[in-house]
């Protein structure tokens, strides 16, 4: 699509939608998941736009805590759910720190959705295997319930996810009833599974995330595609592991986080390379990781 | 495509008379070597012998700061438009900086579209002029020393007048209101068109041969180049802004005093700025100063051209000029390619 250089060009694109402006939302609902890391619930004020905004699993949405900016933040509900958008988001800094001082009903902005999303499509038919770790549960989230809600489209669904200490577990009691479905194994660890009065007893295993594969066995490699998502340290274990079980670099999708400002593909600043994460991820598969040229430290 | 002449002796009557299809800009002079597209209070202001200003055109489109939308007590996001119903003539683009607006039209209209740069460029008319280039110029090897399209005149200097191309319908109706300011051309005009373009072409000094560049970056990506430069350039983030491409923009909020209103608003950024790169909790992807420079250099030659079949870069040599410590693009180039 070159562009013509003509004014009827230039006045079409004029009269385009403003993508810059976010639509009017509420914030309906705010639970404490963990320590500083609280899902918030979120419905548009124009109720047709509830029924409209259609998202992809992995897709983000640039949130606006009006007075304060903007910041990029995944969508953790799934597309078959309508009505309420639900993010999970971590206490870090200005905008977020913001939004943990919101009352309930207030207003705030959201624009989007941005980003590539989870290939949902190509994966039907395939077995899937979702790590997560740590935060990297929030986008995994939409993908496994978005699986489980077109279940028969789907082969085998294996979930693993692993937290230093059970009060790190995101969706917690969500995750814990997943475990007694039939045709879901899903499989959570951490590291220390201390105990203080009154708490939850932990009923997970207890090791690495890594540790998890001893318990899901005759992994169908070629026909299974790996979504993961953690930090640094976990990409570099859980890479090593699916790589010595022999997946291919393209069956191994990972979604990248990278500094944002405008979220379509124009300020600049999320590039890697020659890519942009706010368009063209920010979900890649491991082969598009390691050919970008900027090198990524795991 | 229409050609007609416009004697030097209307040459005033002409810019007088763009008056009146919106506000005139045109090339002036600051000071010595420091030239700016500014409003034309008169005719006798322009300075037809520039080569470059400081700031490119882009500054009309992308404005170097300016607010996206506001919001107050209600519930909505007030759209905000600068300048939306302001008529624009711009006069004086050189063919590179006319290439410059091209290449935003690309960014800034494919995928996504920004209404702001096009409310802007739909209601800007545009007329070129010729030139001669200095030892900083390389559009000759940009492909960026012609253009065929992007104007709606465009005037060509003649010894004695203007070879007048007629570049839109809007142009036209320029020259059909002016007629009695412009003749026909001849032969003769063409004969003295191509002498001054053979003249100009021997003018070019500087060359990047960007033959294969993509390919020899890829190869080039760890060379010590990259390194030494970094160690040069103060990452004062001048060559992004005098540049006719860049468009990096940062966003952030502003509030009124009163806090009862609040502004978004957008502000040209540099890929070379130290935070460029920093996400929340403080990790830094480039915090490296070589590796800012490589960034840039690499979006220009190699990364645009791969999603765009073209460099970002118009070779107008308004980076050479401004670069505190005469950094070199060219050079730069010219030493990757092991030709130094
Ligand atoms: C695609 C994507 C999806 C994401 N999904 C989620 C999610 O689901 N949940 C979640 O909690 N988080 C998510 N994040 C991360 C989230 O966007 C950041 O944590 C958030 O932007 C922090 O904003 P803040 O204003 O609270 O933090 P601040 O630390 O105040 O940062 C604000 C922004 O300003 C920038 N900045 C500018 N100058 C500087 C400087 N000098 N030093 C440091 N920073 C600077 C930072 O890079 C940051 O982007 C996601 C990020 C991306 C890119
Ligand atoms: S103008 Fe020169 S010193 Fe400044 S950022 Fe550009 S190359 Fe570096
Ligand atoms: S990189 Fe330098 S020469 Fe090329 S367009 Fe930008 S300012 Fe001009
Ligand atoms: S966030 Fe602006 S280009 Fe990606």
């Amino acid at each position: 699509m070159t562009p013509q250089h003509t004014l009827l060009d230039y006045s079409s694109k004029a009269r385009v939608e403003n993508v810059m402006i976010p639509h009017i939302a509420r914030l309906v609902r705010v639970i404490p998941m963990v320590q500083d890391n609280y899902l918030f619930l979120f419905r548009f004020e124009d109720p047709h736009l509830n029924e409209t905004f259609i998202y992809k699993p992995g897709q983000f949405v640039e949130l606006t805590v009006i007075g304060t900016g903007e910041a990029p933040i995944s969508i953790s509900s799934t597309p078959t759910r309508k009505g309420v958008l639900e993010m999970c988001v971590r206490r870090m800094g200005r905008v977020t720190n913001a939004l943990y001082n919101l009352p309930e009903n207030s207003f705030v902005g959201l624009r989007g959705p941005y980003g590539n999303g989870y290939p949902v499509d190509d994966m039907k038919g395939h077995d899937v295997l979702i790590i997560a770790g740590g935060l990297g549960m929030a986008p995994l989230r939409s993908l496994l319930n978005y699986i489980l809600d077109n279940r028969n489209q789907f082969g085998r669904l294996i979930l693993m996810y692993g937290t230093k200490t059970p009060d790190d577990v995101l969706f917690r009691d969500e995750l814990e009833s997943l475990t007694r479905r039939g045709d879901l194994e899903c499989l959570l660890a951490v590291e220390q599974a201390y105990q203080y009065p009154g708490a939850h007893p932990w009923r997970g295993k207890i090791g690495l995330v890594t540790d998890l594969f001893q318990y899901v066995k005759n992994i169908n490699v070629p026909n299974t595609i790996a979504a993961i998502c953690g930090p640094p340290i976990f990409y570099k274990f859980v890479l090593e592991k699916l790589l010595k079980m022999n997946f291919s670099k393209d069956h191994i999708l990972m979604s990248l986080e990278r500094r944002m400002e405008c979220g379509v593909g124009k300020c600049g600043h999320c590039a890697i390379g020659y890519k942009y994460t706010c368009i063209d991820g920010p979900i890649f598969t491991y082969w598009d990781v390691i050919n970008m040229p900027e090198l990524i430290e795991f | 495509m229409k050609i007609l002449k416009l004697p030097k002796a209307n040459f005033n009557k002409f810019l007088l008379g763009l008056n009146n299809y919106g506000e005139v800009h045109i090339p002036k002079k600051k000071s010595e070597e420091t030239y700016v597209f500014a409003p034309m209070e008169d005719p006798s202001e322009v300075a037809l012998e520039y080569l470059r200003t400081v700031i490119p055109p882009k500054k009309y489109f992308f404005k170097p700061k300016e607010a996206l939308f506001k919001h107050s007590d209600g519930k909505n996001f007030i759209e905000h438009i600068e300048d939306v119903n302001k008529k624009l003539i711009l006069f004086g683009l050189h063919p590179c900086d006319i290439h410059g607006l091209k290449i935003l039209d690309i960014v800034f209209g494919t995928g996504y579209i920004d209404k702001y740069y096009f409310a802007r460029r739909k209601n800007t008319l545009i007329i070129g002029l010729s030139c001669m280039p200095d030892e900083k110029c390389f559009c000759r090897s940009m492909g960026t020393d012609a253009t065929e399209d992007g104007f709606d005149l465009f005037l060509s200097e003649l010894k004695n007048s203007y070879l007048v191309t007629v570049g839109s319908s809007q142009g036209d109706d320029i020259t059909n209101d002016m007629k009695d300011l412009l003749t026909e051309i001849t032969r003769k005009d063409t004969n003295e068109y191509l002498k001054i373009r053979n003249e100009r072409k021997k003018r070019f000094t500087l060359q990047l041969d960007i033959s294969d560049l993509p390919y020899i970056l890829e190869l080039q990506r760890e060379s010590e180049v990259w390194e030494d430069l970094g160690k040069k350039c103060l990452c004062c983030g001048s060559c992004s802004m005098v540049c006719p491409t860049c468009s990096c923009f940062n966003i952030y909020d502003k509030l009124s005093l009163d806090t009862k209103q609040t502004e978004r608003v957008r502000q040209w950024d540099s890929c070379l700025f130290k935070d460029y790169a920093v996400v929340a909790g403080g990790h830094n992807f480039r915090a490296n100063r070589a590796d800012r420079v490589r960034n840039r250099y690499y979006h220009k030659q190699h990364g645009f051209v791969t999603q765009f079949g073209k460099p970002s870069c118009t070779g107008c040599g308004r980076c050479i000029q401004y670069c505190p410590t005469q950094i070199h693009v060219v050079e730069v180039f010219n030493k990757v390619r092991g030709e130094d």
